[in-house]
């Protein structure tokens, strides 16, 4: 398996193959589109992510001392979004990811050129992997 | 007068988004302002910053007059019948909030009822559900129909002895339908009952005689009329007003002040407490005198042309439903809220902002109504004269580019 860093790049220069923002939104929607089904029964209150306009749930099962994820959300972009914090944070110990520093967000320019509501979601579901993660250590 | 000369106020109109030109389809939930707006807005700040009414010099009296000729042309622009009618606020949420309190002080008790329509925005729901909590009032609603048309058959059954006040928007932000007021007005003065009208939307659409309609009081905002953010105006019938306790304390709403107790100023200084947006309020002059520009048979014909257009389109796309569908386009404003079946409203309104394309999109402060056609959201474009049929026709492109992208 990749090491988390490599991930990271490699989502950096996936981002960097378009100019515009407007391709960078179609790279999301495909990555949401191709975000494996979410079990209707686990759109519960609890795993909805508080603070997004659009709305986001978030499984987490711990599996031979690995956290895996799986989400869903009712807008395509927000899907996109999530589907692209679960390639990286899916499969990887809590310590790893609470090592992380989420620095490939920044890298791609993701936060700047959302709505400002769409940055806060995306916050919000960044702090709930980490919480997660946290709530996980040993 | 074409749409250029027009365009040629406002310099941000020119201005790229994205490396796009700047589509700016969100005028409902602030217009943009034109250059005379802001110069006046400069000025006053630049050359008369000074307390107004008490302060004895040159610059406080400048300052004054600005203030107060603002009162004059506001009164002609509703048609009031006396300046001390016409109350200067931050907006129509303080101006709606101002009745709710004080109007309630006065004359709402227990078991009393308030009317509202389930087409309200927010500003114009909670002040009277905090005065209903307050006074152990109840609040009642009148609906709309599946087009958004206000069922106002349904005011004789709802209006009882107990009611109190009906609180209506002049035209929804939502829906875009110009209601009714003077009927409205009519069947609720005749069972005694006084209107509000929230003319948020209405007054930049609509002339309004205040006198014509014989409404009650009629609340609306600066920022959505071409004036300074901040400013607003709460219109009130004097025998109203002179019933109603003051809603702030402090400032020049006093006439004496001791520690025994105070009695308070006239109208209409007993409603403007603390010190007076004196930069703000009087650029809602010089937008009246910008709107009365905007009187033009050429640019009128143009902005009804555009509107037609998008209520075609936006009507005929069998992907898309339209909120608010009116039964005759001179029913509806240039403000058109929609679905797209199996698409989010803001991964819709975050596409087309990368298209340069601004539009609202979301629950539009009336939560309510989004639960009435059972929707999360909506997305929202309401246009302006100044929007012309080249950016109507580049919307409806990207709307069909994006719908694609995201179906």
């Amino acid at each position: 398996m990749k090491s988390l860093q490599e991930v990271e790049n490699e989502i950096v220069e996936n981002f960097s193959l378009y100019d515009e923002w407007l391709d960078k939104y179609e790279y999301l929607i495909d990555l949401g589109k191709n975000l494996e089904p979410y079990p209707e029964e686990n759109k519960t209150e609890d795993r909805l992510i508080k603070g997004c306009q659009s709305r986001v749930w978030l499984d987490a099962r711990m599996e031979d001392g690995k956290l895996y994820f799986s989400a869903d959300s009712d807008a395509i972009i927000t899907k996109g979004i999530i589907s692209l914090l679960i390639s990286v944070y899916s499969g990887r110990t809590p310590q790893e990811i609470a090592g992380s520093d989420f620095s490939f967000i920044s890298r791609i320019g993701l936060k700047e050129n959302l709505s400002p509501t769409r940055a806060n979601g995306l916050v919000s579901m960044i702090e709930t992997i980490k919480k997660t993660a946290l709530d996980n250590l040993e | 007068m074409n749409v250029q000369d027009i365009r040629n106020h406002f310099p941000i109109l020119s201005s790229r988004v994205y490396g796009k030109p700047l589509v700016y389809f969100d005028n409902a939930a602030t217009i943009q302002r034109p250059a005379e707006v802001v110069d006046r807005w400069v000025s006053l700040t630049e050359s008369c910053n000074a307390n107004l009414h008490r302060a004895v010099h040159h610059i406080a009296a400048e300052a004054t007059e600005a203030y107060e000729q603002t009162r004059d042309a506001v009164k002609d622009f509703l048609h009031a019948e006396d300046r001390s009618e016409i109350i200067f606020t931050a907006g129509t949420t303080a101006s709606i909030n101002l009745v709710a309190f004080s109007f309630g002080e006065a004359f709402v008790h227990a078991g009393d009822e308030i009317i509202v329509s389930e087409a309200e925005h927010h500003s114009n729901i909670v002040p009277w559900q905090m005065l209903c909590s307050r006074k152990g009032a109840i609040l009642k609603v009148l609906p709309v129909d599946e087009d958004g048309y206000l069922q106002v058959s349904q005011l004789d059954t709802l209006i009882t002895e107990r009611t109190k006040i009906l609180a209506v928007n002049h035209i929804s932000n939502v829906l875009g339908l110009i209601n009714p007021i003077s009927e409205i007005v009519r069947i609720c003065h005749a069972k005694g009952v006084p209107v509000l009208v929230d003319g948020a939307q209405g007054v930049v659409h609509q002339p309004v005689d205040v006198q014509a309609t014989d409404c009650d009081f009629y609340a609306f905002s600066g920022h959505k009329m071409y004036a300074a953010p901040g400013t607003g105006v709460l219109y009130g019938k004097r025998k109203w007003l002179e019933k109603m306790p003051p809603y702030m304390g402090g400032g020049e709403m006093i006439e004496t002040v001791r520690f025994t107790g105070t009695t308070y100023a006239r109208l209409p200084q007993k409603f403007e407490a603390g010190t007076q947006n004196m930069a703000g309020t009087p650029t809602l002059k010089t937008a009246i005198e910008f709107i009365n520009l905007l009187n033009d048979k050429e640019l009128i014909a143009s902005s009804e042309a555009v509107k037609a257009y998008l209520l075609e389109h936006l009507m005929q796309d069998e992907r898309i439903c339209l909120y608010g569908v009116p039964h005759g386009t001179e029913d509806k404003i240039s403000l058109f809220s929609f679905t797209v079946h199996g698409v989010h409203h803001e991964d819709l309104a975050s596409i087309l902002d990368k298209m340069g394309i601004a539009v609202r999109s979301g629950q539009m402060c009336a939560e309510p109504l989004m639960d009435r056609y059972g929707v999360t959201g909506m997305l929202r474009a309401s246009l302006a004269p100044y929007n012309t049929m080249e950016e109507a026709e580049y919307f409806v492109q990207c709307l069909d580019k994006a719908i694609q992208m995201l179906q």
